[in-house]
C-alpha cells in the first residue's frame, strides 16, 4: 500500500491475508507527499508527487518497488501563453503551475505517466519522467471560465479505458469532467445531468465541484462520482449522470471506489457537509452499495462509532484485487483502515501517521 | 562537491585560475533532495554574482532545479531567502556581486527557508 501523507510517504506491505502489516517510512519525511502510484505494467516502478510551499515541486521515481527513490523532471511547463482562469471572486487569475495533485501510470509502459497538476491542466511523460509536456487541448474547454474549488484548480483524477486506449475521463475542482477519445488531442466537457446548488445556472457545462470519479476496468462506460453533494452515476460514459446518493444519510465527500470483482458494488464515505468536513455524527462509516447506487448500507465493524472526527479525502481509497476484495482508506487523522472482506470487517493497520492524502494499493504475485 | 563541516576539506577549485570556490548552505530539505551531508562547495567565475552561485548549485545538483528559483522565469521562490555576511540578499537581483567573504570563500551563502508557524 502506497500511502501519501502530509509528511512524508509510507509503505505498507502484507502478505494475502492482510493481517499484519509492516510499515516503512517515512521517505521525503516533511515534505507534503499528495500521491504515490504504481505501474500496472511494472509493479517496482513507483512515482510519488513531492512538495513544499517553500522549494515546490519534485517528482520522485522508484524502479525497485520504494526501497530506494530518485528525483527525475520537475519543470511543468503550459504550452504557450496560458492566460487567465477565474479566482474566487470572479476576477481573472493568471494560470500558475502550484504542484502535481495526481500520477496515472499508463496501463502498458512503465516509462509512461500522466500528471494531474494545479492550476488544473494534463501532463505527460513518455520519457520515466525526465521531461514533461502539456496537452493542452484539456484548457481549451473554456478553461479560462474554470474556477478553483477551496483546495485549489486541481487536476486530482485520470481515469484510463483498458478497452480504448484513445479515451481518458478528467476531473477537474471545480470545473467538472472532461473525456477525450483520441489520446488527448481533443476533450468535451460530459456534465450533463449534474447539479450543482453553487452555480446559478443548472445546467452549466462546467463548474461543478466533482470531487472523485472511479471505474470498473470490465465496464468502461460506466462511471461513478462523488460529487461536491450527490453521487453521481453515468452508464453511456459520461453522456449523462444521474444521481445514486439514494438513503445515504448524507451524499457530501471526496471518496469512491468500486469492488474489484464486483462492478455494481460501490464505497463511498459520507462526510457530514461542505461545512463540517467529519463524519456524521461522529461515526467512521462507509456506505456499501450492492446494486450500483441507490441503496447502500452502512459498514461499520471495526471503525470508530463515537468521538471521530476526521476526514477522508478523494484520493485516499483503493481497493485490491485478491479473491476476496481488500477495501482501504486513510484518514486526516492518520489512520489507514483496511478490510480484508470487502468491508465487512475493518481494522486499522496504524493509527498515527500525518494526515493521509492519498492511498494506492498495489496486488502483487 | 560536499563537505562535513566548514572548512574542514580543500576543494582545489582555487588552483584553477579565474575560478573561486563559493560556500553554500542548505536548508535541510534541499540537502536531503539532494543528497548533500553538509555545505556545498561551487565553483563560480570571477566576479561572483548571487545569480552565477545558483547557476553553480543548480549545474552541480540537478535536483535543485526549480527548488530555490522558479523554473521558467527564474524568480526567487517566494518562501526562500538568502543571507550572507548578516545580509539579507534576497532582493539583491541576481547580477549583484556577493560580499567579498562569499566570493572569497571565507563565509557561506545562506539559503533560508522562511519561518513558518508561530
Amino acid at each position: 500500500m502506497l500511502v501519501g501523507t502530509r509528511k512524508g510517504a509510507f509503505v505498507l506491505s502484507s502478505d494475502g491475508t492482510r493481517k499484519d502489516w509492516k510499515v516503512n517510512g517515512p521517505f521525503f519525511n516533511g515534505w507534503e507527499i499528495f500521491h504515490v502510484a504504481g505501474s500496472p505494467a511494472d509493479p517496482n516502478r513507483l512515482w510519488a508527487s513531492q512538495s513544499t510551499s517553500w522549494f515546490g515541486q519534485q517528482v520522485q521515481r522508484s524502479d525497485n518497488g520504494g526501497a530506494s527513490w530518485q528525483p527525475v523532471g520537475n519543470e511543468f511547463g503550459y504550452v504557450g501563453d496560458p492566460g487567465d482562469h477565474l479566482w474566487y471572486d470572479g476576477t481573472p487569475k493568471p494560470w500558475k503551475f502550484t504542484r502535481v495533485w495526481h500520477f496515472e501510470p499508463s496501463l502498458t509502459d512503465p516509462d509512461t505517466v500522466w500528471a494531474g497538476v494545479e492550476d488544473a491542466a494534463l501532463f505527460r511523460s513518455g520519457d520515466g519522467g525526465a521531461s514533461w509536456q502539456e496537452m493542452p487541448a484539456l484548457r481549451e474547454v473554456r478553461g479560462h471560465e474554470w474556477m478553483p474549488g477551496a483546495g485549489g484548480l486541481g487536476l486530482h483524477t485520470l481515469v484510463l479505458d483498458r478497452a480504448d486506449p484513445q479515451r481518458m475521463f478528467a476531473a477537474i475542482s471545480a470545473a467538472g469532467v472532461f473525456r477525450t477519445d483520441d489520446g488527448g488531442a481533443s476533450w468535451r466537457a460530459i456534465n450533463k445531468g449534474l447539479r450543482s446548488g453553487h452555480l446559478p445556472d443548472q445546467d452549466a457545462e462546467i463548474g461543478h465541484c466533482v470531487h472523485r470519479i472511479t471505474m470498473h476496468p470490465e465496464r468502461p462506460s460506466t462511471l461513478y462520482m462523488q460529487k461536491h453533494w450527490d453521487v453521481m452515476r453515468t452508464d453511456d460514459a459520461g453522456e449523462n449522470w444521474y444521481e445514486v446518493s439514494g438513503d445515504l444519510p448524507t451524499d457530501f465527500g471526496f471518496a469512491v471506489q468500486v469492488h474489484a470483482h464486483e462492478p455494481e458494488t460501490v464505497y463511498v464515505v459520507p462526510i457530514t457537509s461542505d461545512e463540517f468536513h467529519v463524519p456524521l455524527d461522529g461515526k467512521l462509516r462507509v456506505y456499501r452499495s450492492r446494486s450500483g447506487g441507490g441503496e447502500w448500507e452502512p459498514l461499520t465493524n471495526g471503525l470508530p462509532q463515537r468521538d471521530c472526527y476526521v476526514d477522508v479525502l478523494r484520493d485516499a481509497m483503493a481497493v485490491d484485487s485478491l479473491e476476496s476484495c481488500g477495501v482501504y482508506f486513510g484518514t486526516t487523522g492518520g489512520q489507514v483502515y483496511a478490510s480484508a472482506d470487502a468491508g465487512d470487517t475493518w481494522q486499522p493497520i496504524v493509527r498515527d501517521l500525518p494526515p493521509v492524502l492519498s492511498v494506492e494499493v498495489q496486488t502483487l504475485p | 562537491m560536499t563537505k562535513d563541516a566548514i572548512g574542514t576539506e580543500a576543494t582545489g577549485y582555487d588552483d584553477v585560475p579565474g575560478l573561486v570556490t563559493v560556500r553554500v548552505a542548505l536548508p535541510g530539505h534541499l540537502r536531503a533532495l539532494a543528497n548533500l551531508p553538509g555545505e556545498l562547495l561551487v565553483e563560480a567565475s570571477a566576479p561572483v554574482t548571487i545569480g552565477s552561485v545558483l547557476d553553480a548549485v543548480e549545474r552541480e545538483c540537478p535536483a535543485l532545479r526549480g527548488t530555490i528559483r522558479d523554473h521558467g522565469a527564474g524568480a526567487r521562490r517566494p518562501y526562500v531567502r538568502l543571507f550572507a555576511c548578516e545580509e539579507d540578499l534576497s532582493f539583491d537581483g541576481w547580477d549583484a556581486p556577493v560580499p567579498a567573504p562569499v566570493a572569497e570563500g571565507r563565509e557561506p551563502l545562506l539559503v533560508v527557508g522562511s519561518i513558518s508557524g508561530g
